[in-house]
């Protein structure tokens, strides 16, 4: 699907979304008469501090609106841009910006929705599509920590060897099935549906606890992670209680 | 990985109260020592999981001169191992067990 | 017995293991360790790498007292994993900071890491974001977190970005805080782009000098525990929240800083930018000396 495709079948009401280089920003009208706003990666640029600046700003100006109007993050991005200047500039805090306008504008009560329809890897995952409060993918959709070759060549494993033990766990490789499995992504839409439908029961979900953790032990993906951090929480507590009282 | 265990009569109890200690860290070269009242007062029991594989009698010689000069009796240990020297391993447990003695505040 | 002071032993932040700078850090004999080496909770994954585990997964988690104050302390071993964030590791921190919530305490990260660990990469990542969730929900619930960071690894990749969403930084010369590391940078890009073996460049790119220059650190300290320890009692005394005023202000400040330095090619050119007088004398300076030559440095006041 390209994306004026996706788009197409995502808002048959129409929407207003422009690109700017690898960006796109804009609106569009929900079956129920809603608005709702659009932004994200395209052509599978990398994620860079000038890049992150203006869809952070954006955000930003959303919440400042205070429409509390829904926002969907389109990605088909690379990694975060890998050069000196993005490092010497502080890309972490421009990545970590982003992320966290994301995570402020759903608790400032935007529903926020992560559409992955293409790559996306590393550190622009991060601070695009895993900062949303719900993130759903295409079928062919490619997410990534790190490719395969680079991966043998930093654990000093054969790329034949790392491939059989990716048949074995989800865990490591790159790929749109270990991250379901893993619970990143909550659901792979229907491509061959209308999107708009699939986006409206997206945001009749109740809002609130991150339940990646908990989807992954579900699917067998990760199956501690969901239990290690409760038991952090009960331990926390009950020897909050024991230092009270005792 | 390759496990390796062992069970020593020790002649000395180690001293202190604390339960527990844990010395180390498990890299290249190092490793992590877990030490844990856990057996009888005479005896010393040692885990071991090692990534360096074909070193059992080395290990044996190790642990078999710590239980004999020190007092590792009562205590349960377990190691993981990042392919240390024998020597830094004697150093690791002689390190457990001062720690495990040591007054708690 | 527990006093409002630490153990007054001089300690090298670098150097030190993650359990002795939690030992050097909070007051003496206060930390209590949650999912200790003894539980053995380690990584489920490493053996399919027939890789050595860790009791702990290289991080080290608990609750303290700082000056009197109970807290919760996170410290990352940077020795293990190079401080990876795996499954095991991150859900431990991911449970600290929303015990924070409920507790409403605050929490110090001690950061020394790769970023994600590899064997187990689709968990780490989805911990990163996790934890980064957790700050935030924390932080906007008035609960401080700070990273402190000065360890062997460093802080890289996602470790990077989850400082990003601390309330405070407090940083040593040896912080290095990066998203793409010196090697990574020069495999995907070339030696043209980036010289790993290059150790000044990257000091001066990613090092606690430069970041505490342009307002990526809050704090400048010695290589030294307490220094570390006397920093995040100050730093808790500062404003807390994280609302659309913070974040407003951090587009600023990010914003206003690619207009002052985008052009730059090295951190020099910056230095150089920010008035300071010997730019090139920088890295050499020792710390008093630096933060008398810093005085025109980008500030982050309230802005992160």
């Amino acid at each position: 699907m390209t994306l004026d495709d996706t788009l197409a079948s995502l808002f048959p009401n129409g929407s207003k979304i422009a690109t700017t280089g690898a960006m796109i920003a804009g609106q569009a009208i929900l079956p129920d008469g809603g608005p709702v706003h659009v932004l994200g990666v395209t052509q599978g640029q990398p994620l860079g501090v000038d890049e992150a600046i203006v869809l952070a700003g954006r955000v930003i100006e959303i919440v400042k609106s205070g429409d509390r109007a829904p926002i969907l993050v389109l990605v088909d991005s690379a990694s975060q841009r890998m050069s000196k200047r993005d490092e010497l500039l502080g890309l972490s805090e421009y990545l970590s910006h982003l992320a966290k306008s994301l995570l402020l504008a759903e608790a400032e009560g935007h529903r926020t929705v992560g559409l992955l329809y293409g790559g996306s890897a590393a550190g622009a995952f991060i601070a695009t599509a895993l900062a949303t409060a719900t993130l759903v993918a295409l079928p062919g959709a490619h997410p990534a920590v790190m490719d395969l070759p680079s991966m043998a060549r930093v654990t000093k494993l054969p790329i034949d060897v790392l491939k059989a033990k990716a048949e074995a766990t989800p865990v490591f490789a790159p790929g749109l099935d270990n991250m379901m499995q893993t619970g990143g992504i909550h659901v792979v839409w229907n491509e061959s549906a209308p999107l708009a439908p699939q986006l409206a029961a997206v945001l009749r979900r109740p809002q609130g606890q991150d339940d990646r953790a908990r989807l992954g032990a579900e699917r067998g993906g990760r199956r501690k992670a969901a239990e290690i951090a409760d038991r952090v929480v009960t331990l926390a507590a009950a020897a909050h209680q024991g230092a009270q009282h005792g | 990985m390759e496990k390796l265990s062992f069970r020593l009569t020790a002649p000395r109890c180690a001293g202190g109260t604390r339960t527990q200690a844990i010395v180390g860290v498990v890299a290249s070269g190092n490793l992590e020592v877990l030490l844990e009242r856990a057996s009888p007062a005479d005896m010393c029991t040692i885990d071991i999981a090692t990534a360096a594989h074909g070193f059992g009698a080395v290990w044996d010689a190790v642990v078999r001169d710590f239980v004999a000069r020190r007092s590792a009796g009562g205590l349960r240990i377990s190691i993981n191992d990042g392919g240390a020297r024998p020597d830094t391993v004697a150093l690791r447990l002689a390190q457990g067990v001062r720690k495990i003695e040591e007054p708690e505040r | 017995m527990t006093t409002a002071k630490a153990d007054n032993v001089s300690l090298s932040w670098y150097e030190a293991s993650a359990r002795q700078r939690i030992d050097a850090f909070v007051d003496a004999g206060s930390f209590a360790e949650l999912i200790g080496p003894e539980l053995r909770e380690m990584s489920p994954h490493l053996a399919i790498f027939d890789l050595p585990e860790q009791f702990d997964d290289g991080i080290v988690v608990g609750r303290g007292r700082l000056d009197g104050v109970p807290v919760l302390v996170a410290a990352q071993e940077g020795r293990f994993m190079g401080g990876a964030f795996g499954e095991v590791h991150g859900a431990k921190l991911t449970g600290l900071l929303r015990a924070a919530r409920a507790l409403h305490q605050d929490v110090l990260i001690l950061f020394d890491t790769g970023g994600v660990r590899l064997q187990e990469a689709n968990a780490g990542e989805l911990a990163i974001a996790e934890i980064m969730r957790a700050v935030i929900e924390a932080r906007r619930a008035g609960i401080h977190v700070l990273g402190l960071i000065g360890g062997r690894a460093g802080c890289y990749g996602g470790g990077s970005l989850i400082a990003g969403t601390c309330s405070r930084l407090i940083v040593s010369e040896q912080g290095r805080i990066s998203v793409s590391g010196p090697e990574v940078i020069e495999t995907n890009k070339g030696i043209e782009e980036f010289d790993s073996r290059d150790r000044a460049l990257v000091w001066r790119t990613m090092g606690g000098k430069h970041r505490y220059l342009i307002g990526g650190a809050d704090a400048f300290v010695d290589d030294e525990a307490l220094a570390f320890r006397q920093a995040a009692i100050d730093a808790l005394k500062t404003m807390r929240g994280c609302d659309v005023a913070v974040l407003e202000a951090e587009q600023k400040r990010l914003e206003r800083r690619l207009q002052r330095f985008g052009e730059a090619a090295d951190a020099v050119e910056i230095w150089q930018a920010l008035g300071i007088d010997q730019p090139t004398g920088i890295p050499a300076l020792p710390t008093a000396a630096f933060l008398r030559a810093a005085s025109n440095r980008e500030n982050a006041d309230d802005a992160r």
